[in-house]
C-alpha cells in the first residue's frame, strides 16, 4: 500500500521528480568538484545567489498555472527592488515599515494586473507585456539612476548563515546558543525561501482558491459549470504572483543594497522565471506543477551557472553552454509524444 | 446612415482613428510650443516610417506565428545573428548568408514546436539563447569591426524619388505577407490551424509543415529586419535586436490579431505598427522622459485593448 503511494506520486509528478533529481545530482556533482568541498561559505553564496530567480519563478508559476503568462514578473521585481531602495533604511521601524511597503506595493501591481485579466478580460500574456511598461516606468520614476541606501545590518544578516543573523542583532549570545548550534551554519536566504513557501505557498495550494487555480488551469469551463469562484482565484494567482515578485526585488536590494531599473535586467528574469518554471515540470498548458518545482527550476539554472565557475570554461563560452542546455533540458519534453497512442491528442 | 464593422475591423479602424488622434496631439504641442506643424510634414512622416519599417518587417513574421496560436521569442537573436554574419561574410553573399541563417533558424524552431510539441513560447526562447551564446563565442561580446556592405547601405538608407528604400522593402514584405495569407492555401491553412489543430489535421492539412513554414516565414522576416538594421547603422552591434521583439508583439496585438491564433488581418499589423512607431515619435518630441514614456506605452496597450480587445467569458 505504501509503495503503491509513493508509486502513484511519482507518476502524478514525473516532471517535478526528474527535476528534483536533476538538481540533486548536478548539486551534487558540483560539490564533489569544489576545490575546497562542500562548506557553508559555498551554500551561502549559492543560495545568495539563487534567491532573487527563486521568489521570481514562484511568482511566474501562479499565471502558468492559470494556463496564462505573467510577463511582468520581472518588471514588477525591478520596480519593488527601487523602492525598497529607497526605504529600507533608517530606524528598525522605518525598516519594517519600509519592508512593509515594498511587499505592498508589488501584491497591488498584481492584484492591478489580475482585475485586468479578469475584469477587462484582455489576455494575460498581452495585459502583462503593457503592465511591464508601466512597472518599468514606474521604477525609472523611483530610480531614475542606479544606486540606492539598504541599511548594511540587515544586508549583512540576511545573506549570511543564521550564527551571523544572530550574531547581527546579538540574539540567542550572538549566535552562540547551544540550541541554535544544529541550524547555525544554515543559510538565511534558503530559510526566508523555504519560510515563504511553507507560509504562502502551502495554504494557499491547499485553499478552495488554490486549487480553483489548478482546476481553471485543467478546464476553465468545467471549472465555471462547477461553481468555482474563477474571478477570485485569477485575481488571487496575479496578486500572489506580484507578492512573489516583490520579495524577489526586496531580497535583490537587500543583497546589492541598491536598486537599478533595468529594463535588460528585468527581461532577463522573466524570460529566466518562464524557463524555470518549465524546468520544474508545471505544464505551460496550465493546471499542472507546483510553486515548489519552480523553485527547484530556478535553482538548476543557477547550479549550471556555478559550474562555470569551477571548471575553468572559457567566459566567451557560457552563455552559449546555458542556452544548448536550456534547449536540451525543455527538449526532454518531446518524450511525451512518444507515448502519445492517439495522435489528436497531440494538438492540445 | 449607420456604419456596421466586422468583428475584424473593428480594431483597425479604432487604431486607424488613433493614430489621427496621436497625430493631433502631437501637432498641438508642437504647434503651441514652437509654432511649426513637423508631425504633418511627409519628409517627417517618411523619416518615422523608414525607422519604423525594421520593426514593421519583424511584425510582419510574428504575425504569421502570432496566427497559429504560437509565438517566436527568438526574434531578438534572430536579428543579431544574420546582421552580425552578413557584415561578416561582406560582399554579395552578406544577404544571401543573412537569409540562410534565419531560415535554418525558422527550421529550428519549426521542428522544436512542431514536431517535438514542445511549447514555443520556450522553445524559441531556448533558441534565442543558443543564438546569443554563438554570437557572443563568436565576436568575443564586442561589437564586431566589419561594416555593412554597399547593398545593406543601399537598402537601408538610401532613397528612390525621395522615399526611403527601406520603405519600399517593408512595402515587397508586406505585399508578399498579405497575399500568402489571404490568396494562397498555406495562408488559409495558417489561419485553420490556429483556429484548431485537430480540426485542421482532420481535414487533411499537414499542419506540422503549416508551423515550420510560419516559422521559417518569421525568422527570414527577423534576418531580413537584421540586415536593414546593419545598414542604417553601417555595423552590426552586440543587442541590436532587443528592442524589437516586445514592440513586434504589441504590434500584431494592436491590429487586432489574436493573440491565441486563428483571427486577425495583415492590414491591421500595418496600422499597429504605424501606431507603435507614431506614438514614439511624439513622445521623443514631447521630450518625454523614458519613465514617462514606458509608462504611456502600457497604458496605450491596455487602454486599446480594453476598447475591442475583449475576450469572451468563459462560460461552458
Amino acid at each position: 500500500m505504501r509503495q503503491s503511494s509513493i508509486k502513484r506520486w511519482f507518476f502524478q509528478n514525473v516532471g517535478f521528480a526528474s527535476a528534483l533529481a536533476l538538481l540533486t545530482v548536478i548539486y551534487l556533482s558540483y560539490n564533489m568538484l569544489h576545490p575546497r568541498g562542500f562548506s557553508s561559505a559555498v551554500a551561502i553564496q549559492n543560495t545568495n545567489e539563487a534567491a532573487a530567480i527563486a521568489f521570481v519563478a514562484m511568482a511566474q508559476t501562479l499565471p502558468v498555472l492559470l494556463g496564462g503568462l505573467d510577463l511582468s514578473v520581472g518588471a514588477v521585481m525591478t520596480l519593488t527592488n527601487c523602492i525598497a531602495s529607497v526605504l529600507v533604511n533608517g530606524s528598525p521601524g522605518q525598516i519594517a515599515l519600509g519592508i512593509f511597503l515594498t511587499l505592498a506595493s508589488g501584491t497591488a501591481f498584481g492584484f492591478m494586473n489580475g482585475c485586468i485579466v479578469v475584469f477587462g478580460r484582455i489576455q494575460p500574456i498581452i495585459a502583462t507585456l503593457a503592465t511591464g511598461a508601466i512597472a518599468i516606468g514606474l521604477a525609472l520614476l523611483v530610480r531614475p539612476k542606479p544606486g540606492g541606501d539598504v541599511d548594511g545590518d540587515l544586508g549583512w544578516a540576511l545573506t549570511n548563515s543564521v550564527r551571523d543573523f544572530a550574531d547581527t542583532y546579538g540574539i540567542a549570545d550572538g549566535g552562540d546558543a547551544w540550541w541554535l548550534r544544529p541550524f547555525a551554519d544554515i543559510p538565511v536566504p534558503f530559510l526566508l525561501v523555504v519560510f515563504v513557501t511553507v507560509l504562502v505557498w502551502v495554504p494557499f495550494r491547499r485553499s478552495v482558491t488554490g486549487r480553483t487555480v489548478y482546476a481553471i488551469g485543467s478546464a476553465e469551463g468545467a471549472a465555471f459549470m462547477s461553481g468555482l469562484p474563477i474571478a477570485r482565484a485569477k485575481i488571487a494567482a496575479f496578486t500572489l504572483g506580484g507578492f512573489f515578485a516583490a520579495c524577489g526585488g526586496l531580497y535583490l536590494a537587500i543583497q546589492t543594497s541598491s536598486g537599478n531599473a533595468d529594463l535588460q535586467q528585468a527581461g532577463a528574469y522573466t524570460l529566466n522565471s518562464i524557463a524555470a518554471v518549465v524546468l520544474g515540470g508545471t505544464s505551460l498548458l496550465g493546471g499542472v506543477g507546483s510553486a515548489v518545482g519552480s523553485l527547484v527550476g530556478a535553482m538548476i539554472l543557477r547550479v549550471i551557472s556555478f559550474y562555470f565557475r569551477i571548471l575553468d570554461i572559457d567566459p566567451l563560452l557560457q552563455p552559449l553552454i546555458e542556452g544548448v542546455v536550456l534547449l536540451v533540458a525543455v527538449s526532454f519534453g518531446a518524450i511525451r509524444t512518444l507515448r502519445v497512442k492517439n495522435k489528436l491528442d497531440l494538438f492540445r | 446612415m449607420r456604419l456596421v464593422l466586422s468583428p475584424e475591423n473593428r480594431p483597425i479602424v479604432i487604431a486607424s482613428l488613433f493614430i489621427v488622434v496621436i497625430l493631433l496631439v502631437g501637432t498641438a504641442y508642437t504647434l503651441s510650443t514652437t509654432g511649426t506643424a513637423p508631425l504633418l510634414s511627409p519628409r517627417y512622416l517618411l523619416q518615422q516610417l523608414q525607422t519604423g519599417s525594421f520593426l514593421g518587417i519583424c511584425a510582419a513574421g510574428m504575425m504569421m506565428v502570432i496566427l497559429l496560436g504560437h509565438i517566436d521569442l527568438s526574434i531578438p537573436w534572430t536579428l543579431t545573428a544574420a546582421a552580425m554574419t552578413a557584415t561578416a561574410i561582406g560582399g554579395e553573399m552578406a544577404l544571401p548568408t543573412a537569409l540562410v541563417v534565419g531560415l535554418s533558424v525558422g527550421l529550428l524552431n519549426g521542428f522544436g514546436v512542431a514536431f517535438l510539441r514542445i511549447p514555443s513560447m520556450i522553445f524559441t526562447l531556448g533558441v534565442d539563447t543558443v543564438l546569443r551564446g554563438l554570437m557572443v563565442a563568436q565576436t568575443g561580446g564586442f561589437a564586431p569591426q566589419d561594416s555593412a556592405t554597399p547593398l545593406m547601405l543601399f537598402l537601408a538608407k538610401d532613397r528612390i524619388l525621395g522615399i526611403p528604400v527601406a520603405i519600399f522593402v517593408w512595402a515587397a514584405v508586406s505585399i508578399v505577407i498579405a497575399t500568402v495569407l489571404t490568396r494562397t492555401g498555406f495562408g488559409r491553412s495558417i489561419y485553420a490551424t490556429g483556429s484548431r489543430e485537430a480540426a485542421a489535421y482532420l481535414s487533411g492539412i499537414r499542419t506540422r509543415l503549416v508551423i515550420v513554414g510560419a516559422f521559417v516565414t518569421s525568422a527570414l522576416c527577423a534576418s531580413l529586419a537584421g540586415v536593414l538594421l546593419a545598414g542604417y547603422s553601417a555595423k552590426a552591434y552586440q543587442g541590436m535586436g532587443n528592442a524589437f521583439l516586445l514592440p513586434a508583439i504589441a504590434a500584431v496585438v494592436l491590429g487586432g490579431t489574436h493573440i491565441l491564433g486563428g483571427r486577425g488581418r495583415y492590414v491591421g499589423t500595418l496600422v499597429g505598427v504605424v501606431l507603435i512607431v507614431l506614438l514614439n515619435s511624439v513622445l521623443s518630441i514631447m521630450q518625454m522622459p523614458e519613465a514617462g514614456r514606458q509608462i504611456i506605452y502600457g497604458a496605450v496597450i491596455i487602454g486599446m485593448l480594453l476598447v475591442y480587445g475583449r475576450n469572451l467569458r468563459v462560460t461552458s
